[in-house]
C-alpha cells in the first residue's frame, strides 16, 4: 500500500515542506520545497561604515 | 564540519573590481567592447558534511552532492533582475539583489543528506557569491525547489548595507 508522509520546517531562515511516498516500506519518492527567507548573517546592516 | 550561511568575503572585493554583473547587463565590459555582457550565475548543492562558508572563494566539487539527474556544478540561476539600491537615511542605504525565479532541480535522486546551496558566477571563473543553508534534505525521484525571498531591502537574498 502506498503511504504518504508530509512535514514542514518553519523558522526565521526558511519555510520548508517535504512530501514522501512509501510503498511496502520502501521510500519511492521524496520532494522538498525550501523557501529561503533571507540571509540572517547579513541582516544587521553593519557590514560597512563610512 | 558544517556549512555556514554567509556572503562570500571574496565576493565583496570582487565587486569593487567590477568582476560580477548580476541581473540584466547594463555595461559594456570584459568580454565585449561593443555590447553589454551578462554573467551566468549557477547554484550548486553541497552535502551536510561539507564546509562552505564566508571563506569559500570559488565553486568546486569537494563536498558537492551527486546522484541521478544532478550535474556537477548545479543549475543556472534565473538572473533577469538588476540589483537595486535604496537610501534608508541621509547616511545609510542598502543595495540588494535576488534571483528572479526559483532554483529547481527536477527529478533527481540525492540520497546523501545535503543542506547548502552555493551561488556562484560561472562566467567569471566560478567565483563564489554566497552560501545559503537550510534544514538537511534528501530527494528520492523527486524535485527540490528553492524559492527565493522577496526582493526587498530587508529580505533580498543578497544585501549590502551601510549604517
Amino acid at each position: 500500500m502506498l503511504e504518504k508522509q508530509e512535514g514542514t520546517v518553519d523558522n526565521e531562515n526558511e519555510l520548508t515542506t517535504w512530501v514522501e511516498y512509501w510503498l511496502d516500506g520502501e521510500l519511492v519518492h521524496r520532494s522538498a520545497h525550501v523557501t529561503l527567507k533571507k540571509m540572517p548573517s547579513f541582516a544587521g546592516g553593519d557590514t560597512a561604515s563610512f | 564540519m558544517a556549512n555556514t550561511q554567509s556572503m562570500c568575503t571574496s565576493f565583496l572585493g570582487e565587486l569593487m573590481l567590477g568582476q560580477h554583473q548580476l541581473g540584466t547587463s547594463t555595461i559594456v565590459s570584459r568580454t565585449s567592447l561593443t555590447a553589454p555582457t551578462t554573467d551566468t550565475v549557477k547554484a550548486a548543492l553541497y552535502l551536510a558534511s561539507a564546509t562552505k562558508d564566508a571563506s569559500t572563494t570559488v565553486y568546486n566539487t569537494t563536498g558537492e552532492v551527486s546522484g541521478t539527474n544532478y550535474t556537477a556544478g548545479g543549475v543556472t540561476v534565473t538572473n533577469a533582475t538588476a540589483p537595486t539600491s535604496t537610501n534608508a537615511s541621509s547616511t545609510a542605504g542598502v543595495g540588494y539583489w535576488t534571483p528572479s525565479a526559483s532554483i529547481v532541480y527536477t527529478t533527481v535522486t540525492l540520497s546523501t543528506s545535503f543542506d547548502c546551496v552555493l551561488i556562484y558566477n560561472s562566467t567569471q571563473s566560478n567565483k563564489a557569491i554566497s552560501v545559503h543553508t537550510f534544514t538537511a534534505q534528501t530527494i528520492t525521484a523527486g524535485t527540490l525547489t528553492l524559492t527565493m525571498p522577496s526582493n526587498t531591502t530587508t529580505t533580498a537574498l543578497l544585501r549590502l548595507a551601510t549604517t
